[in-house]
C-alpha cells in the first residue's frame, strides 16, 4: 500500500509546521472526500495532518452580533445552532441540504470548504482531466456533462463546485479566516474560490501551508431573511442540479440589500453581483426578480447538455427572491 | 397443515444480520488468506500487447500478478465472461486484463495501480440507436422467448384502427448494485476447491468452475451462506470467483476477490438499455384490434444478451392482429444480463405508459381501458390461464387507492407551484418453476432438519422453506431446523426468474410429506441418526403446462411535480397483487415494497449513461447512480388477492421477488402526465427533463 505519515495536531501552529515539515502534506479534518479520494488513487498524499482535535469546534458570537464558526465545527452542529438557525437561516438550510444525516456528522466547516469537485472525469484515473493531472485534458466537455458549469467554465475545465453550504457563505457575505506560515488573514468567502481559466488545479485562494481555522458571518447578515434552495436528483444524498442561496432586506418597498449566490452552475459558489446590483433600490415584484436574474444568467454559456441548468436556476433564485419578500413584508407587518 | 405457512414469521437469520455477525463471502478470515485487486481495461476494444508488471511486484505485500500471459488456463466456457486472463482481446472497457494478489487489500490496490498495461486499441462503437445498422432480429431472446412473434396482420390493422396510439419509449441501461459487491474467497486443499461466494445459485457456480477447472464437481465446495442481494447479478457465477480459484491455484493461498463497487458496472451485468415502438390500434370503444410492440437493445460483442422487453405484450391483452419483435445490435458494451424482472419491467413500462396514451386518446378511463381488453386466454399462446385477475387488482387498488372520480384531465390540479396527479399501470410476471432435490430428517429430540441447497439472497427463503416444510410435517415451526447456501447440501436452483420458493418449496414439500409418511409407519423410538426422506421434482416440477402461468398485479401512484425544479415526488404508492398463495406475509410483504420501491428508482432516479467517447458507464459508485433514498419514499403499500391456483406447486405460490418493479414505473409516469399534462417517453423523470419538458410545453 501506499505509505503516509499521520500527525495529529494539538494546535493550529502545530498544524501548519507539521504541514511545513511533511512534503506533500495535506490537512485531515472529517475525511469525507480525502479519504475517498485517497482510495481511488486522486489524492496520494505523503502526509495526513490531522486537524480534528484543534480547539476549532465552537460557534461563537461576535461582540458586533456576528458569529464566528471554528473550522472542526461538525456540519450537522452547524446546521443544528439555535444561532445559526435563528440568524443566518440560508446557512443552516444549506449544510442539511448536502449530503447524508452519517456524512453531515463526520464533515467538518473547513472540509467542506475545500471539497473537490465530483466531475467523473476528475474521479477516474483512467480518463483525462486537466483539474487531476494538469495539461492532460478535460473529458467531460464533450463527454458526460448534465452537471457541469454553465457559467465561468474554460476550455481546460468545466467542473463545478459542490459544497452547498460555500453557497450560502457567499450569499451572506461570510469570511473565510486562514492561517499560515505567512500569518492569519480573512478571505470573503465568494472570493474564496477560484474560476477554473487555466489552473484548474487550484480550486481555491488558500497558499500552500494555510490552514482554514473558521469562518466569521458578518452582522450585516444576521437576522435578514435568507433562504436556501436546491434542486437534485433525489431527496437527499445528491448533489445540487442548481441551488440558490439568497439573502434579501426589503425596506420603505424597495430592495435594500439582496445577497444572492448559486450553487453548481460554476467553478465556484456564483455570487450574482449583477442581479444584486439590479435589484438594489427596485420594487421587490417578480418582474424585477425575473430582470435581474435575467440579467445574471445571460452570461451563461451552456454546453450541449446542460442547458436545462439556465432556466432551473432562474426558476429556483426568482422562487426563493419571491417568498423571501413574503416573509419580510409579512415580518414587518406582524 | 399447521398453518405456518402465510403467517409473517419473523427472519430466521434477522439477528445475525442486524448484529453483523451474518458471515459474508470475503469475510471467511481462512488462515493464510490474501486479498486480490483486479486491473480494468482502459481502452474500450483492441487488444493488451504488454503488461509490465514488475513496478506491482516491487509493491510490499504484492504476491503475484496474474495476467492473460501466466494465468492458469482455462476450459472455454459456455459463459464467454468467465474465460478471465486467457487471451490478450478486450471486448469492452473495464474487461479485467490483470489480478494483483497481495497480503492485504491495499497492498493489492496499490500493485493494481502500479501495473501498467499496454493496448493496441480499436475504434470502437457503444452508441445504441433505433437506426443502429448492426441490428438484427434473434432466433432467441432471453428466457427462451422467441424473437419474434406476428399474428395477422398488425401494419393492415392499425391503419385502418379508429384510434391509434403510434409512440417511442426509452429506458437507458441500469444497474442492479447489490448492497454487497461480487465477491468470492477461495481455496484449494488436496486438489478441493472450496469456494464461498456471493450468488444466488452455487449449484451453477459449482457446475461452472468444474467445467473451467476440468475437476468433477464432487471435488467442489461453493457456499452462499448470507448474500447481501444480486437482483440478477449474482444468478450465473461472475468473474470474481473465477478469479479468486485462479489465484488460490496459482499462489497456493487462499484467495478473496471482492469486487469494488466502481468496477461491477462493466463486469456483474447490467440491464441493457432498450429503444421501445408501441403502435396500439383500436376502435372507439377502445377494443385492441392491433398491438405492436418492437424493441431495440444492445449486447455485448461476447455474449448474445437480448432484454426480451416485447415478451409482456405477449401476455396482457387482447388483439386480434400483433407484432412482437426484438432487435440487437452487438457493440463494444460491457455484457448485459439479468436485472430484477428482465423483460418485463422495461416492457410494461413502455406497454401500460402507450396504454394510459390510447386512454387519453380514447378519453376513457384507463382501468376501464384494460378491463375491455381483457383476454380469454393468452394472446400469444392461446393457452387458458391458470389463474388471472388482473381486473380484480385493477378493481381493489381502485378501491383502496381512492380512484373513483378521478378527473381525467391532465394539468389542473395546481397547488402553489405543484402539480398533482395520479396515475395506474397494471403489471404481470411469469410463473416459473425449476426441478430442485431435498432432504428431511426426523431426530430423536423431536425436531426436524430440512437440508436443500436454496440461496436466501435476502428473501426470506430460509424462513418461508421452513415453513413449508413445517406444515407438511404437521409440526410447529420451530421444530424444524434449516439448511441452506451449500452446494454440499441436496441440490436446487438459483434464487432467480421469481422461481426459488416455488422451486425449492415443492421439494421440501415433497420430502416433508414423505417423511410425515414414514412417520406414521414408524413405530418405537427414532434412531440415533433419525429418519430421512428425499425428494427429486424433475419431471413433475419441470413438467411442461397445461395452462398459461402468470402473476398479475395492478400500481397506482400519486404524485406531485415542482413547476419551479422539475422534481417530481411521490407522495403514495400502492400495489395489489394476484400471485396465488403468499407464502409468508412478512417478508412477501417485503418482497413487493422492495420490488415497488426499485421501481420508484427506475421511474425518478436511476438510470446509467455510456460515455461514448471513452466507452464506460459514467455512474460508477453510489453517490452518482442514485438509488431511492428513504427520502424519495412517502407512504408505500402492498396488498394481495387470496388467489387459489391449482396448476402451481403444491403450496399453490406464484412468485413474487419481481412483479413489485413491473408496474411502477408506468403508474408513476403515467401520474406525471396527469399532473403535467407532458407525456415523458424517457426515463428516468430527473428533473432536467421534467423541467425543460414543462417549459417546452409551455412555449
Amino acid at each position: 500500500m501506499k505509505e503516509f505519515a499521520y500527525v495529529r495536531a494539538g494546535s493550529v501552529e502545530e498544524a501548519t509546521s507539521a504541514y511545513a515539515s511533511h512534503a506533500g502534506a495535506r490537512y485531515l479534518g472529517g475525511g469525507t472526500n480525502l479519504v475517498d479520494l485517497m482510495k481511488l488513487g486522486v489524492e496520494t498524499p505523503a502526509a495526513l495532518i490531522d486537524v480534528t482535535r484543534l480547539p476549532l469546534d465552537a460557534v461563537e458570537e461576535l461582540p458586533d452580533g456576528g458569529l464566528r464558526i471554528g473550522a472542526m465545527v461538525r456540519n450537522s452542529d452547524l446546521a443544528a445552532h439555535p444561532l445559526v438557525r435563528d440568524r443566518y437561516p440560508a446557512l443552516s438550510q444549506a449544510v442539511l441540504a448536502g449530503a447524508s444525516g452519517q456524512l453531515r456528522n463526520a464533515a467538518t466547516t473547513g472540509g467542506n470548504l475545500l471539497q473537490r469537485t465530483r466531475c467523473p472525469y476528475f474521479q477516474d484515473l483512467s480518463k483525462p482531466c486537466n483539474k487531476r493531472e494538469p495539461g492532460s485534458g478535460c473529458g467531460a466537455r464533450d463527454g458526460v456533462h448534465r452537471d457541469h458549469a454553465v457559467l465561468g467554465h474554460s476550455a481546460h475545465c468545466i467542473a463545478t463546485h459542490p459544497s452547498d453550504m460555500a453557497v450560502a457563505l457567499a450569499a451572506l457575505d461570510g469570511r473565510v479566516e486562514l492561517y499560515g506560515p505567512e500569518g492569519a488573514r480573512r478571505v470573503a468567502a465568494a472570493d474564496f474560490h477560484r474560476l477554473p481559466g487555466d489552473r484548474p488545479e487550484q480550486d481555491t485562494e488558500i497558499r500552500p501551508g494555510e490552514l482554514v481555522t473558521g469562518v466569521v458571518l458578518p452582522a450585516a447578515s444576521a437576522g435578514l431573511p435568507s433562504a436556501y434552495r436546491k434542486a437534485r436528483d433525489r431527496a437527499s444524498y445528491a448533489f445540487a442540479l442548481a441551488s440558490v442561496a439568497v439573502v434579501l432586506r426589503v425596506a420603505d418597498g424597495v430592495v435594500g440589500h439582496a445577497g444572492l449566490a448559486f450553487g453548481a452552475l460554476a467553478h465556484r459558489p456564483w455570487r450574482a453581483r449583477r442581479a444584486e446590483e439590479a435589484l438594489l433600490g427596485a420594487a421587490p415584484t417578480r418582474a424585477a426578480f425575473e430582470h435581474a436574474v435575467d440579467l445574471e444568467l445571460s452570461a451563461a454559456r451552456p454546453l450541449r447538455d446542460n442547458a436545462y441548468k439556465v432556466p432551473l436556476a432562474r426558476n429556483l433564485a426568482v422562487d426563493v427572491l419571491s417568498r423571501l419578500t413574503d416573509t419580510a413584508l409579512t415580518r414587518r407587518a406582524s | 397443515m399447521t398453518g405456518s405457512v402465510g403467517a409473517p414469521a419473523e427472519r430466521r437469520e434477522g439477528r445475525e444480520k442486524v448484529s453483523g455477525t451474518a458471515r459474508y463471502a470475503a469475510e471467511y478470515h481462512v488462515p493464510g488468506r490474501a486479498q486480490a485487486w483486479p486491473v480494468p481495461a482502459a481502452v474500450a476494444r483492441g487488444r493488451v500487447t504488454g503488461v509490465d508488471t514488475a513496478a506491482a511486484l516491487t509493491v510490499p505485500g504484492v504476491l503475484a500478478v496474474l495476467t492473460h500471459e501466466n494465468a492458469p488456463r482455462l476450459r472455454e466456457p459456455d459463459d464467454a465472461t468467465l474465460a478471465v486472463l486467457q487471451d490478450p482481446r478486450v471486448p469492452h472497457r473495464g474487461w479485467f486484463v490483470a489480478l494483483v494478489v497481495a497480503e492485504t487489500l491495499e497492498a493489492a490496490r496499490a500493485g493494481a495501480a502500479a501495473v501498467r498495461v499496454a493496448y493496441d486499441a480499436e475504434g470502437h462503437d457503444v452508441a445504441l440507436t433505433a437506426s443502429h445498422p448492426g441490428l438484427y432480429v434473434p432466433e432467441e431472446a432471453n428466457a427462451g422467448a422467441p424473437g419474434l412473434r406476428e399474428q395477422g396482420d398488425p401494419d393492415g390493422a392499425f391503419d385502418s384502427a379508429a384510434a391509434r396510439v403510434d409512440v417511442v419509449y426509452r429506458v437507458p441501461p441500469l444497474h442492479n448494485h447489490p448492497m454487497e459487491p461480487h465477491a468470492s474467497t477461495a481455496r484449494w486443499e488436496d486438489g478441493r476447491l472450496t469456494v464461498h461466494t456471493s450468488s444466488q445459485g452455487t449449484n451453477a457456480v459449482r457446475a461452472a468452475l468444474a467445467g473451467l477447472f476440468g475437476l468433477p464437481e464432487e471435488r467442489i465446495v461453493v457456499t452462499a451462506e448470507h448474500v447481501g442481494g444480486g437482483f440478477g447479478s449474482k444468478g450465473t457465477p461472475r468473474p470474481d470467483v473465477v478469479l479468486a480459484a485462479m489465484a488460490a491455484r496459482q499462489t497456493g493461498r487462499p484467495v478473496t476477490v471482492s469486487l469494488p463497487r466502481r468496477y461491477l458496472p462493466a463486469v456483474v451485468g447490467h440491464r441493457a438499455p432498450t429503444l421501445h415502438r408501441l403502435r396500439l390500434g383500436a376502435d372507439e370503444d377502445g377494443h385492441l384490434s392491433s398491438l405492436t410492440h418492437e424493441v431495440g437493445t444492445h449486447t455485448s460483442r461476447i455474449k448474445e444478451f437480448v432484454e426480451h422487453a416485447a415478451v409482456p405484450a405477449r401476455v396482457m391483452y387482447a388483439a386480434p392482429h400483433r407484432r412482437t419483435v426484438h432487435r440487437v445490435a452487438a457493440l463494444d458494451v460491457p455484457s448485459p444480463s439479468w436485472m430484477r424482472a428482465p423483460g418485463e419491467a422495461p416492457g410494461m413500462y413502455a406497454l401500460e405508459s402507450a396504454m394510459d396514451e390510447l386512454a387519453t386518446e380514447l378519453d376513457m378511463d384507463p382501468i376501464e381501458l384494460r378491463v375491455r381488453n381483457e383476454p380469454d386466454v393468452e394472446p400469444d399462446s392461446g393457452l387458458p390461464f391458470s389463474s388471472r385477475h388482473l381486473v380484480e387488482c385493477l378493481r381493489e387498488g381502485a378501491r383502496r387507492f381512492g380512484w373513483a372520480g378521478r378527473d381525467p384531465r391532465p394539468g389542473t390540479r395546481r397547488e402553489g407551484p405543484l402539480l398533482r396527479g395520479t396515475g395506474v399501470a397494471a403489471a404481470t410476471y411469469p410463473v416459473m418453476v425449476g426441478p430442485s432435490t431435498a432432504a428431511a430428517r426426523a431426530l430423536p429430540d423431536g425436531t426436524y432438519l430440512v437440508r436443500v441447497n436454496a440461496t436466501d439472497i435476502g428473501t426470506g427463503a430460509r424462513t418461508v422453506l421452513a415453513q413449508v416444510g413445517a406444515d407438511a410435517l404437521g409440526v410447529p415451526l420451530e421444530r424444524v431446523r434449516i439448511e441452506i447456501g451449500s452446494s454440499e447440501l441436496p441440490s436446487a436452483p438459483l434464487a432467480g426468474g421469481s422461481s426459488g420458493t416455488a422451486s425449492w418449496g415443492w421439494a421440501v414439500h415433497e420430502a416433508c410429506a414423505r417423511l410425515a409418511r414414514r412417520l406414521a409407519e414408524h413405530t418405537g423410538p427414532l434412531p440415533e441418526q433419525g429418519v430421512e426422506a428425499r425428494a427429486d421434482t424433475t419431471g413433475t416440477a419441470d413438467a411442461e403446462s397445461e395452462r398459461a402461468r402468470h402473476a398479475f398485479g395492478a400500481h397506482f401512484a400519486e404524485v406531485a411535480v415542482d413547476t419551479v425544479s422539475g422534481e417530481v415526488r411521490v407522495g403514495r404508492l400502492l400495489g395489489v397483487y394476484a400471485a396465488g398463495r403468499v407464502l409468508n406475509a412478512r417478508t412477501g410483504r417485503s418482497q413487493f415494497v422492495g420490488g415497488m420501491t426499485m421501481g420508484l428508482g427506475m421511474a425518478l432516479t436511476e438510470g446509467s449513461t455510456m460515455d461514448a467517447a471513452f466507452g464506460d458507464f459514467t455512474e460508477s459508485d453510489l453517490a452518482s447512480y442514485h438509488v431511492p433514498v428513504h427520502a424519495d419514499v412517502g407512504e408505500i403499500e402492498a396488498h394481495w388477492l387470496d388467489e387459489d391456483d391449482p396448476w402451481l406447486n403444491p403450496m399453490g405460490s406464484k412468485g413474487i421477488g419481481e412483479i413489485g418493479i413491473v408496474g411502477t414505473a408506468a403508474a408513476i409516469g403515467n401520474a406525471v402526465h396527469h399532473a403535467t399534462g407532458v407525456r415523458f417517453r424517457e426515463l428516468p423523470l430527473t428533473p432536467d427533463r421534467v423541467l425543460t419538458g414543462m417549459l417546452g410545453a409551455r412555449a
